[in-house]
């Protein structure tokens, strides 16, 4: 299923969704979702606002309990519930479109605060870990700067380093770049290849097309909550199978991915 | 025998001050209502010359409640001095009441020319014109305080005694000096607590209240050992406020000399050298002294503290 | 160059409109016929200058009962508010103490917790059980600005967006450590100007343990007022109240608007 490009997936999935639903009051928002992700592998989430893809994100970082269903992390069973899911958490890494940066730290303090205190690395060792990442996604002159004084785009790339932080297996990210002015939106991307090219798991819900073809290794359309189709970026977005797909994508064409939101 | 004729001696004075009202009472009536007061007052204090806050009447003022032996007989009827333990000023009785009315008389008024009105202890020496002519609420005659006001002639002289209750640490004390270590409250605004700094000097620094009611109360809870007021109304306390009261001693008057109560009167008011004038006169006639007996409790029977 | 010029011209303007108004009440109410009375019997400079070291002297009562309440109010409120918010169910019974706790402290009149504590409680002769004056006013006003100060670090942890609690415990924070380092930094820089105020009433309040017969500052000008029926002493009162309260009001000023500058000036 899991197209190689330039680097080696492992066998052994990393992160695997077995038949989760989720419901909020009567509306069923996941329906029986299975997903697995492999190591290094990167995975395109695309669809319509409101067919799940958020919420799937949310539930694999164990932020909201499911249903029904089991999540495996590393093929060890996880939950919400479990009384260990803080540190289950801190495993997976998840950026959310709204950046919900600490307004009250700078950058650096942003990036070093979960290693501090949720891993327990001492302080030097933690800010060393966070300017490593700052550097890495072209921030190392903003560490001490307030969020309140960073382009959308710069802010964005803290909250990437910080959700990396704490070296989690899986980057989980949330539409990262729909919040953006168009031109800062070039520049998350492009950290987003730099980690996809370094070796990041990464599960991606996105409307950027171009981009979900360039550095997926593989694509999923939701639609009501279920997935319709996946398979590589080519079969997607060349010859999709699914009716279902072929009329997103035939929307998306014709009025833009913006009008999607 | 001798419980006895005390007892008789007691009936002959109250019997003698009776007496003697009537017969003032015969005296004004014989006067008649134009009023020629007693020739010892001056032609400028004639009634219809007096500068007065309502012509004709005399406006006198108290606070608000008035106790006894200050004010007595209740307050029945009345609208402003309303509530428990609190006497209507108009009644004419306890010794304030009683002098309030014997200056009135004096002065040339009627008892239905009698105007009472309620003034606090603040708003007595407040900036600014009076509403009252005389105010009569135990306020001690003090040289810095006649700065803001005008004092009349004292009409009642002052000791101050020590009340505390049943099984505190000054329960038996005979001595200023077994006081010392005493915790002691005072009502604000009294002499009581310069007497307490003055004369006893305690180690504790005295406890000040806002009313006697709170220093009682003060007292019943253990938060001080004794109160410091003047005699007759550590009486009072005993008598109607305390259960287990006792009267420890009356305390020597400070440096010998003679604190007094006084009227209190408008600052420069053309008043007052008239009531300072009927308040000698009363002195002189024997009426203060009367109307000490008849309403104040025997003195005698709180023993001097040395 | 301009901007400084007319910054230069407003602040003239200001101080000449100042003064102007400040010369017109002076004179209105110095020409005021009841003035010389209200002078002598309010701002008397000698009833000033010897009242002064008395009512200084009894304002150290105050000073102690203020920072002991402070100390133990902010945890205090702390622990409160934190109560309220907890949502899990098994902890019910906490926040509905809690609750009643702030609704009943809130809303008692602190004259009269006050008396009911310092006169009724002593009276119970209990053993063990302090009836010092100074004890009782400080457990009144625990009492009750705990519950002032809770409501204001409530209202300073729920204007937090959820966003950032979500975004702490995404990072593998606890539930705790999300409120120790994220929420509560950010609540608590906000609740600085409100939680002043509270102090500034609290430290006004410090007058209430006179009642129980304490002589602290307003209790010795009203001995000094009585005695001599005169009532600077309560102007010299009000002097030294107002000499603490309005620099720590316009420290916090000087804090709120440094703060916005920090957050807002950026990287350094």
């Amino acid at each position: 299923m899991a197209r190689v490009k330039a680097k080696r997936i492992a066998a052994a999935p990393v992160l695997e969704l077995r038949g989760v639903s989720k419901r909020y009051g009567r509306a069923l928002v996941l329906d029986k979702i299975d997903l697995t992700l492999a190591e290094h592998e990167v995975v395109c989430l695309i669809g319509a606002s409101g067919s799940g893809k958020s919420t799937l994100l949310r539930c694999a970082d164990l932020l909201e309990p499911i249903d029904a269903g089991s999540i495996a992390l590393d093929g060890r069973a996880v939950s919400a519930d479990d009384r260990d899911a803080d540190e289950t958490r801190r495993q997976l890494g998840i950026v959310f479109q709204g950046f919900s940066l600490f307004p009250h730290l700078t950058a650096l303090e942003n990036v070093a605060l979960a290693p501090r205190v949720a891993l327990g690395l001492t302080p030097t060792a933690a800010e060393k870990r966070a300017r490593a990442l700052l550097k890495q996604l072209g921030l190392a002159a903003k560490a001490n700067a307030y969020p309140d004084s960073l382009s959308g785009g710069q802010q964005q790339r803290v909250a990437i380093a910080r959700a990396l932080a704490t070296e989690p297996k899986v980057l989980l990210l949330d539409e990262i770049t729909s919040a953006l002015d168009p031109v800062l939106v070039a520049d998350v991307l492009e950290a987003l290849r730099a980690l996809a090219k370094g070796g990041a798991t990464m599960l991606i819900a996105t409307h950027e097309m171009a981009f979900a073809a360039d550095v997926a290794d593989r694509i999923c359309y939701l639609e009501g909550g279920r997935i319709i189709e996946q398979g590589s970026p080519e079969k997607i977005f060349g010859a999709p199978r699914d009716a279902r797909t072929r009329a997103f994508l035939k929307r998306v064409r014709s009025v833009g991915a913006s009008a999607l939101r | 025998m001798s419980t006895t004729r005390s007892r008789i001696a007691i009936g002959q004075t109250t019997r003698m001050a009776v007496v003697v009202m009537a017969m003032a009472m015969f005296l004004a009536a014989c006067g008649g209502s134009a009023a020629s007061p007693s020739a010892s007052l001056d032609a400028s204090c004639a009634k219809d010359k007096l500068a007065l806050k309502t012509a004709g009447k005399l406006t006198l003022s108290t606070d608000n409640p008035a106790y006894s032996p200050w004010f007595q007989g209740g307050n029945e009827g009345a609208t402003v001095w309303t509530g428990d333990y609190n006497n209507d000023p108009a009644k004419g009785q306890g010794y304030e009441g009683a002098v309030a009315y014997a200056v009135a008389e004096k002065l040339g008024f009627a008892t239905a020319d009698v105007v009472w009105i309620h003034t606090t202890f603040d708003a007595s020496f407040a900036p600014g014109a009076k509403d009252f002519d005389l105010f009569l609420n135990q306020v001690s005659i003090k040289a810095e305080r006649a700065e803001a006001i005008d004092f009349s002639s004292g009409y009642y002289d002052v000791a101050q005694g020590v009340v505390t209750i049943e099984g505190s640490p000054i329960a038996g004390a005979t001595s200023i000096a077994e006081l010392k270590t005493a915790k002691l409250g005072a009502q604000i605004g009294t002499t009581s607590l310069d007497a307490i700094n003055n004369v006893i000097k305690p180690d504790t620094e005295a406890a000040v209240f806002n009313t006697n009611d709170e220093a009682v109360a003060a007292l019943n809870g253990g938060i001080i050992d004794g109160i410091v007021t003047d005699v007759p109304t550590a009486f009072y306390m005993r008598d109607a406020q305390l259960t287990g009261g006792i009267i420890v001693g009356q305390l020597p008057s400070e440096g010998g000399v003679q604190e007094q109560f006084g009227i209190v009167l408008e600052k420069d008011s053309a008043l007052t050298a008239c009531v300072s004038a009927v308040v000698d006169a009363l002195k002189a006639d024997g009426t203060l002294a009367a109307l000490l007996t008849e309403w104040i409790a025997d003195k005698a029977s709180a023993p001097v503290l040395k | 160059m301009t901007a400084a010029r007319s910054a230069r011209k407003g602040t003239l303007v200001a101080v000449v409109s100042t003064l102007f108004v400040a010369t017109l009440l002076a004179i209105a109410i110095g020409s005021s016929p009841s003035w010389p009375l209200v002078q002598k019997a309010f701002f008397d400079g000698t009833y000033f200058s010897t009242s002064l070291p008395d009512v200084v002297g009894a304002f150290f009562i105050n000073i102690q009962l203020f920072v002991l309440a402070e100390i133990l109010i902010l945890p205090i409120g702390l622990l409160i508010a934190l109560a309220r918010s907890i949502t899990n169910p098994a902890f019910a019974p906490l926040r509905i103490f809690a609750t009643i706790y702030t609704d009943f402290f809130r809303g008692v009149p602190s004259i009269l917790l006050i008396y009911v504590l310092g006169f009724g409680v002593p009276a119970l002769r209990l053993p063990g059980v302090p009836k010092e004056p100074f004890f009782w006013a400080l457990v009144t006003l625990v009492l009750i600005y705990s519950a002032y100060v809770s409501e204001v670090y409530r209202a300073g942890i729920e204007s937090i967006h959820p966003s950032q609690e979500r975004a702490a415990r995404a990072l593998g924070l606890t539930r705790f450590q999300a409120l120790r380092f994220v929420v509560l930094p950010q609540a608590l820089r906000r609740v600085v100007p409100p939680l002043l105020n509270d102090f500034i009433g609290l430290q006004k309040d410090t007058a209430l343990v006179s009642i129980l017969g304490v002589v602290e500052a307003f209790k010795q000008a009203q001995i000094l007022k009585s005695a001599n029926f005169n009532f600077t002493p309560l102007m010299t009162t009000a002097l030294i109240f107002l000499v603490i309260t309005i620099p720590m009001t316009r420290l916090v000023d000087r804090l709120a608007a440094k703060d916005r500058a920090a957050q807002q000036g950026g990287a350094r």
